[in-house]
């Protein structure tokens, strides 16, 4: 399984990560490295193999719908790079 | 002082042979001394010498824990409040948590105290700590090999006596690794056994956090604090915690230990199966028996997990945006450009690797023929352990198949790294417990053997390694030049 790297460009922008167009060829041959790794995986029949998504096969807890927290807003914000009344900024969406 | 173990400098203090102070101040002067082995990213004295202060009224008002005033320090990766919790990235050089993780206030209610935080592999991706942003750590025994990661800096910082204990985290083998480069104890206790809250994600469903120690009757001391139930993770596991000291001397008469032939290819160093052989040896002295089982599926570890914890990374790794904390690029132009740009600039390239990994095979059209397929090897993989282990007791193997490499010697070639991690990856899988403890050298530098138990059999697989550490005086040896 080799990529390419039009394909590369593809997944970088699914991921919204910023490769740099010099690095894109070698970032095919190494991911192309990996799936090729992986591969042995299509050799063995799994047809009748319950996927396993988690090693403790757990259900999710529930809990009493209670309020648990404080509201720490402005302190969480506090880390944010642009905030203004209580919101994060962030380049306009829509004009 | 700073040769002495948790459980001689507990005695000491408490009986007011030195206080915490002196042996805060000693430690973070040796962190001072030994700067050249890059283990600290932050090094929080003043915190630190406050916290001594604390524990020493505590130990003077008899209100002192096995861990009250002793000097830890804990992997980058677990949230300190007020203090920068960078994940050995760029990404987060600019963060200062708002909150603890758990392990973190946990430790805080036993007294005990924060030297720093330590240097790691970027958001833990790695094997040698040379993909951290804050540059790779040196191994101690050996200044031109790498500590092993991505605890890295945990695993110098304990064998270089810079700090009496340290945490550290495994989602593919970054507790056990290490610990084996570089001649300590590590534990990577069964998943949902420590609270993951606060411990800044990668793999959410085989990271867990564990203790790095020079002893196994140390590590026991630090897991009894880490371990129990948090509702605020939602896969903390809600069981009792048993003691876990006080079996560590059973007699290991009768135990039955189980070797995955396929640990003991023609992968493995011929030294280190050597080194493993002979620690085997020693357990049948002890009274144990060997007998050699099969795990048929083990081989297919590194592909299955080169597809679930990148897919698993792609998704946690997204919450850094560059809007809510992080790095932010300059100037903007939309919203894309400030996703992209942000986090092609905030992560380093083996993080980038992962994500793209993980993002094409979850994406359209491919989910089925990789991630599925990996679930459901992850499955067999998880059988073969559950098989053998009701057969013996605990499986016994290496951790590694070589010793600790040269720094620069896999950086090229990514799945070469992957590779070092043949036979740890696999425990991650099926989120059974391991630790790894020293049994010998090769070409001068350590070599580590792994025990595996069954799941929350930490208590045994602390007593089957603390019986060895009674027997051998590998662990008590020290690189040569730290004094």
């Amino acid at each position: 399984m080799a990529l390419t790297t039009e394909e590369v460009n593809k997944i970088a922008y699914l991921a919204r990560l910023g490769v740099d167009e010099k690095d894109v060829d070698s970032y095919a041959k190494e991911l192309s490295g990996i799936l090729n790794l992986v591969e042995q995986m299509s050799s063995v029949n799994t047809e009748h193999v319950t996927p396993m998504a988690h090693p403790m096969d757990q259900v999710q807890r529930l809990r009493a719908d209670e309020v648990t927290e404080d509201d720490q807003r402005a302190l969480f914000q506090a880390q944010a790079p642009e905030i203004e009344a209580g919101l994060y900024l962030v380049p306009k969406v829509i004009d | 002082m700073h040769n002495q173990t948790i459980a001689e400098l507990a005695k000491g203090l408490q009986a007011g042979e030195f206080s915490s102070q002196e042996l805060t101040t000693a430690h973070l002067a040796r962190i001072k001394q030994h700067r050249e082995l890059n283990c600290f990213i932050t090094v929080t004295e003043v915190e630190a010498i406050a916290q001594a202060k604390i524990a020493d009224q505590l130990i003077s008002d008899g209100k002192a824990g096995p861990l009250t005033g002793i000097p830890l320090a804990h992997k980058d990766i677990f949230c300190t409040q007020g203090i920068k919790t960078s994940c050995g990235s760029k990404m987060l050089d600019n963060f200062q948590a708002p909150y603890n993780a758990t392990v973190i206030e946990r430790f805080n209610q036993a007294g005990a105290v924060t030297l720093g935080k330590l240097n790691m592999d970027e958001f833990a991706m790695g094997s040698s700590n040379e993909t951290s942003f804050f540059g790779s750590v040196k191994n101690p025994w050996d200044h031109s090999a790498v500590p092993g990661g991505s605890s890295g800096g945990s695993a110098c910082a304990v064998a270089a006596r810079l700090a009496v204990g340290a945490t550290g985290t495994d989602t593919g083998g970054s507790i056990r690794q290490p610990a084996a480069f570089c001649g300590i104890t590590g534990l990577k206790p069964t998943y949902g056994r420590v609270s993951r809250y606060g411990m800044i994600a990668f793999a959410s469903s085989l990271d867990q956090g564990g203790p790095m120690t020079r002893t196994v009757e140390d590590a026991a001391l630090m897991l009894q604090t880490m371990a129990g139930f948090d509702s605020r993770d939602s896969t903390s596991v809600d069981k009792p915690v048993p003691d876990y000291s006080k079996d560590l001397n059973d007699s290991l008469a009768g135990l039955k230990i189980g070797l995955p032939k396929e640990f003991f290819g023609d992968n493995l160093n011929a030294q280190m199966a050597q080194v493993v052989e002979e620690a085997i040896a020693e357990y049948t002295r002890l009274g144990a028996e060997v007998v050699e089982v099969s795990m048929p599926n083990i081989n297919l570890s590194i592909p299955a997990y080169y597809i679930v914890a990148p897919a698993e990374c792609s998704a946690n790794l997204s919450r850094f945006d560059g809007v809510r904390y992080g790095h932010r690029c300059e100037a903007p132009e939309d919203l894309n450009d400030l996703y992209i740009r942000s986090r092609g600039e905030g992560f380093g390239a083996e993080v980038k690797r992962r994500i793209l990994i993980g993002t094409y095979a979850l994406s359209t059209g491919y989910y089925d023929a990789y991630y599925l397929q990996a679930q459901k090897i992850r499955r067999l993989i998880s059988d073969d352990f559950k098989k053998v282990l009701s057969e013996v007791d605990v499986l016994m193997g290496p951790v590694t198949p070589t010793p600790a490499f040269g720094l620069g010697e896999k950086t090229g070639d990514p799945i070469e790294m992957y590779l070092s991690d043949m036979y740890t990856i696999a425990v991650n899988l099926a989120g059974l417990p391991a630790l790894s403890i020293p049994a010998g050298f090769v070409d001068h530098k350590p070599v580590g053997l792994q025990i595996i138990g069954n799941y929350f059999d930490e208590a045994r697989l602390l007593n089957v390694a603390h019986r060895y550490q009674q027997e051998t005086d590998w662990h008590q040896q020290a690189p040569a030049d730290i004094e």
